[in-house]
């Protein structure tokens, strides 16, 4: 049992991965997809033949994508909502008066 | 491409008879995509969409990775080592391309492995471009310059598919496929402009590539099954015929400046419409192509079922060693 168990394991799809590529220093780290790898090292080759053949990044991340926490788009509307009513958080919202520089 | 795989796969739990919640979020979709905003892969998606996408994305994907077969029987006799260094990285670029679409492909809640038995099983398609052979050199520069053309005019509209993965893989093809497209006009030019038997060579890939290409935009939007719903959907921006049309106008004078014909007596210039007529395309030709019927439809897919299959022990050998690593983490934490 314990054979056909791990020979089925074997045939299965190699893990996936996704992957962030900080394209020049100064910058963050921004998805660019996925590759499918046995391990986080090959996840890093893999990713690196994929995603930045022409110089593209000068650092990677590769991430389990089963390892990732989402918002729900179900909840979107009422999980997002505190924010939207706080008008008060941006400086448009106060008023300066005509002449007042450098506020 | 955000590859978080939804929570419902296609056909999930959403439409489980709760009429007013499934209207609703029709009603919200539908308001996105009149919008122009990208859908992204947990949003809710009307199945047919869905399974529009996973179609067109995998036959896409799939004509990537087929479409390395007929290039890389050149590599080898590539005439010089530049050629050849070239050569190689355009067909490493299609490899990539297959990736980047069977990424994209994956958010919509199919596996990589069930795509590629699809694809091995015949049950999806890739473009019928790739069961023509490439007989002589020449027809590396052919299948640059027309093939990767034709593939361009079609590719850049949808770098704005309502499909946000998609869309997103396609920005980046785009980007590479210039490349491929001049490194195939730059070796048809150095052939025109070489030896008569080197010039002949370049006239006949073009004539055995031209009318291949333009089938490459699909049948016409009349009898075209799939192309009004894809075009509501935003999907599609434009019909097969008007990007075949915008092809044929591209493609004159660029083989004017090649010193090369077209093989199409009936292309001429149309004052009225500012476009180029052109003759009537043999549509039993691709029609027996997407049957099967052609020149290389058996070797494509027996030659790609073999790679598939006498690399399993590596994919096994990663995975056994990944496995074994992955139980004696102590060896692994003494190494950091």
């Amino acid at each position: 049992m314990s054979e056909t168990s791990q020979q089925h394991r074997a045939r299965a799809e190699w893990p996936l991965w996704e992957v962030f590529v900080r394209s020049r220093r100064g910058l963050s780290h921004t998805h660019v997809g996925s590759v499918h790898a046995p391990d986080a090292a090959l996840a890093l080759r893999n990713a690196r033949d994929l995603y930045t053949r022409r110089s593209e990044g000068v650092s990677l991340w590769v991430v389990p994508a089963d390892r990732i926490t989402a918002s729900s788009p179900d909840e979107k509307d009422p999980f997002f909502e505190p924010a939207a009513d706080k008008a008060y958080r941006h400086p448009t919202f106060y008023e300066v008066p005509e002449g007042v520089r450098n506020l | 491409m955000t590859t978080v795989l939804p929570e419902r796969g296609p056909g999930g739990d959403v439409g489980g008879g709760v009429g007013a919640d499934e209207a609703a979020l029709q009603a919200a979709f539908d308001a996105a995509i009149s919008a122009d905003e990208r859908i992204e892969p947990r949003d809710w998606m009307p199945d047919g969409y869905r399974a529009t996408l996973i179609r067109q994305i995998a036959q896409h994907a799939h004509s990537e990775i087929i479409g390395m077969q007929p290039e890389a029987n050149w590599i080898t006799r590539a005439p010089s080592l530049r050629r050849k260094a070239i050569l190689m990285a355009k067909v490493q670029d299609e490899a990539g391309h297959g990736l980047y679409l069977y990424s994209a492909a994956e958010t919509l809640g199919v596996s990589r492995d069930e795509l590629l038995d699809k694809l091995h099983s015949g049950r999806q398609k890739y473009s019928s471009i790739f069961n023509y052979p490439t007989l002589t050199w020449a027809d590396v520069g052919a299948i640059g310059w027309l093939v990767d053309g034709a593939a361009i005019t079609n590719q850049v509209p949808l770098c704005r598919c309502s499909y946000g993965p998609y869309a997103r893989a396609m920005v980046r093809v785009c980007k590479e496929e210039s490349f491929h497209q001049r490194q195939g006009y730059e070796l048809l030019l150095a052939l025109s402009r070489g030896t008569p038997a080197q010039h002949a060579m370049a006239q006949d890939a073009v004539d055995r590539w031209w009318w291949p290409s333009l089938m490459m935009f699909g049948p016409p939007d009349a009898e075209s099954a799939h192309s009004a719903q894809s075009m509501a959907w935003k999907i599609k921006r434009h019909g097969n015929d008007e990007l075949r049309q915008r092809f044929v106008d591209i493609c004159v004078p660029q083989a004017e400046a090649l010193g090369l014909t077209l093989p199409d007596p009936d292309l001429r210039w149309n004052e009225e419409r500012g476009s180029y007529d052109f003759g009537e395309i043999d549509w039993s030709e691709f029609q027996q192509v997407l049957k099967g019927n052609g020149p290389c439809n058996e070797q494509r897919i027996s030659q790609r079922r073999r790679a598939h299959e006498e690399g399993a022990w590596v994919r096994e050998a990663a995975a056994a060693y990944a496995r074994k690593r992955a139980a004696a983490p102590s060896n692994e934490d003494g190494r950091r």
